[in-house]
């Protein structure tokens, strides 16, 4: 079989299963074109040994009958999750050198199913950053190039994103604080879900915003997601707000039938100077959505407008407390001492090398909202709103809307080193669509669904009722047949 | 409000960040950026509305209170950049 690297991970579980293809050969052709994509900086930490002894297993358990949907599927893990024995340092400098005791229980879950880590992904650093540029391995390249200019892949998931779409791996893991699947989803012309709040287990993922934090999978169609995910939750009595509920086969539930589903379109997503080419897609994903059947019903989710604000209260007061544990005592970076220097300067200046410059600004940021005298003015402002933007969605569902039709983005893929000038809220805006379904807790996944006019991957974003994923999935696949998307990135790299 | 170069200093050393003297007032704009984004929240009427504390609504588990893991002193102290006679060291905090 020709291009192994290019197959989907349901072709490739068919071929693994059928016996017309092992694990190692799919291994090999993926480490192969690692190899090759250097230029696009997507891999960081080379586990190929590792990869080769999985696969190997992995083809005797398919031999012996045994084989789990992911058995022998060559998937990215995102530094963010701690691998054990491996090098795993959120893509930042204060965790140089850590190499974790355990395994988190998301690529446990993945190794339980016979998947194979072909290496750990770059991404924004403690997964803070929606272009990739923050990272102490240096920026991710998107594959997806239209003239001389290198573009981001999106983030905090930007290598995850890019490796998928450049065909460096049949998967990968993301996780999601505001938007880190979603955006580099879009951006690269990939599918990726944030599973309901609980979902997955958080234990031994780098923590940033705990009550935001969760992981997904990022794959090339939304039968593979469904995959994937499936394999990547449970519970898990590690993470005490890890969901004690069953995990449903989210592949059966893919009929594609949506009639007589209610498709809600908040009219607050519709922003001011969004350009045409956004609003058309949006228009055409619910004529899509419409032919196939579904209700489509104009909606209101009145706080929309301070998700963001509230977002970047809430989410750097968690990280300034989460990140107090990197401290140079016990694992990462501890800098050079002078004579005379106690443990206070240990620690100021372990943390003004480690740390780059965006999460010294949100640790910073969080202890202020958190401080003495602010607390109530911000924190406690933010988590009120955050409640109102929660009972905004709980309306809507409760009145029948089955799912929300949104952009992912408000934009395709900017160029790296373009919003450098910038100041840090313009940044944030890419996650205008996103973040308010992390302030809900809710399921939400990223479609691709057309070209820009330059020639650049768009997604639209569907959101879902709490715990229903499979039910998400299931609307999605309807989007993703009727959109067609195939194009895919021309090969520079 | 807006935050000042001695107030961007302050936080610096709350958050245990050493922050050089030449970078405060920069430090300081960026403060007031982000926060003057985050002034947005006033205008919400949030008049007898809880403040969050969970996302799902979800009981937390209880469980024995045991030691469920433990006489594995060499692996936490792995990647300890100074450990000694199966402690973490750092320097002297007692004068």
């Amino acid at each position: 079989m020709a291009d192994l690297n290019k197959l989907t991970i349901a072709e490739a579980r068919n071929a693994l299963r059928k016996g017309d293809v092992t694990s190692i050969e799919l291994t090999e052709a993926c480490l192969t074109q690692i190899e090759g994509a250097g230029a696009l900086n997507a891999f960081v930490h080379d586990t190929s040994d590792l990869a080769r002894e999985q696969a190997a297993a992995a083809d005797a358990r398919v031999k012996a009958g045994d084989a789990p949907d992911l058995c022998g599927i060559p998937l990215g893990i995102k530094d963010l999750f701690c691998t054990k024995g491996v090098p795993s340092q959120a893509a930042s400098g204060i965790l140089e050198g850590f190499r974790p005791e355990y395994e988190s229980t998301v690529t446990q879950n993945l190794f339980d199913a016979g998947a194979v880590m072909l290496g750990k992904l770059n991404m924004d650093e403690f997964a803070m950053g929606s272009s990739n540029e923050t990272s102490v391995y240096g920026n991710v390249v998107n594959p997806w190039k239209v003239d001389a200019r290198e573009l981001t892949p999106g983030g905090s998931s930007g290598g995850s994103a890019a490796a998928v779409a450049a065909d460096l791996c049949l998967g990968a893991t993301g996780t999601d604080t505001g938007g880190s699947i979603r955006q580099p989803a879009a951006f690269t012309g990939i599918t990726g879900i944030k599973p309901t709040y609980g979902r997955c287990s958080r234990w031994g993922i780098v923590a940033f915003a705990s009550s935001l934090d969760q992981a997904g999978p990022m794959a090339r169609t939304v039968r593979d997601c469904a995959i994937m995910l499936e394999a990547m939750c449970g519970h898990d009595p590690k993470d005490s707000t890890s969901a004690d509920l069953p995990v449903p086969d989210f592949e059966a539930m893919l009929s594609g039938d949506i009639k007589g589903k209610v498709i809600g379109i908040p009219r607050e997503y519709r922003m001011d100077g969004m350009p045409q080419e956004i609003e058309t897609l949006w228009a055409d994903g619910t004529a899509m959505l419409k032919d196939a059947g579904a209700e489509i019903r104009d909606i209101s989710l009145p706080h929309t407008k301070y998700a963001l604000p509230a977002y970047y209260v809430i989410a750097p007061a968690e990280a300034s407390s989460n990140l107090a544990r990197y401290d140079g005592v016990r694992y990462g970076h501890r800098s050079h001492l002078e004579q005379g220097d106690g443990i206070t300067e240990m620690y100021e200046k372990t943390r003004a090398e480690g740390f780059g410059d965006e999460v010294k600004r949100r640790v910073m940021v969080g202890t202020y909202v958190l401080s003495a005298g602010f607390y109530d003015a911000y924190y406690n402002r933010a988590r009120k709103v955050r409640t109102l933007i929660k009972r905004d969605f709980e309306q809507v569902f409760d009145a029948g809307v089955d799912a929300i039709l949104t952009p992912a983005t408000p934009s395709s893929a900017f160029g790296l080193g373009e919003m450098a000038n910038a100041d840090p809220v313009q940044m944030y805006l890419n996650d205008v669509f996103t973040v308010t379904v992390n302030l809900a807790g809710l399921p939400s996944i990223s479609v691709p669904a057309g070209l820009d006019k330059q020639g650049l991957p768009l997604g639209l974003q569907l959101i879902g009722r709490p715990w229903e994923e499979g039910d998400l999935l299931n609307t999605a696949y309807a989007l993703e047949q009727a959109a067609g998307f195939v194009a895919k990135p021309e090969k520079w790299w | 409000m807006s935050i000042d170069k001695d107030t961007a200093a302050k936080v610096a050393k709350l958050a245990r960040i050493r922050i050089e003297d030449d970078a405060l007032p920069g430090l300081a704009q960026e403060f007031n950026d982000i926060l003057g984004f985050i002034e947005q929240l006033n205008e919400v009427d949030v008049e007898g509305i809880e403040p969050m504390t969970s996302v799902t609504p979800m009981r937390l588990k209880r469980r024995e209170d045991v030691v469920t893991e433990g006489g594995m002193t060499d692996r936490v102290l792995s990647n300890a950049p100074d450990a000694r006679e199966g402690f973490f060291a750092v320097p002297k905090v007692v004068e």
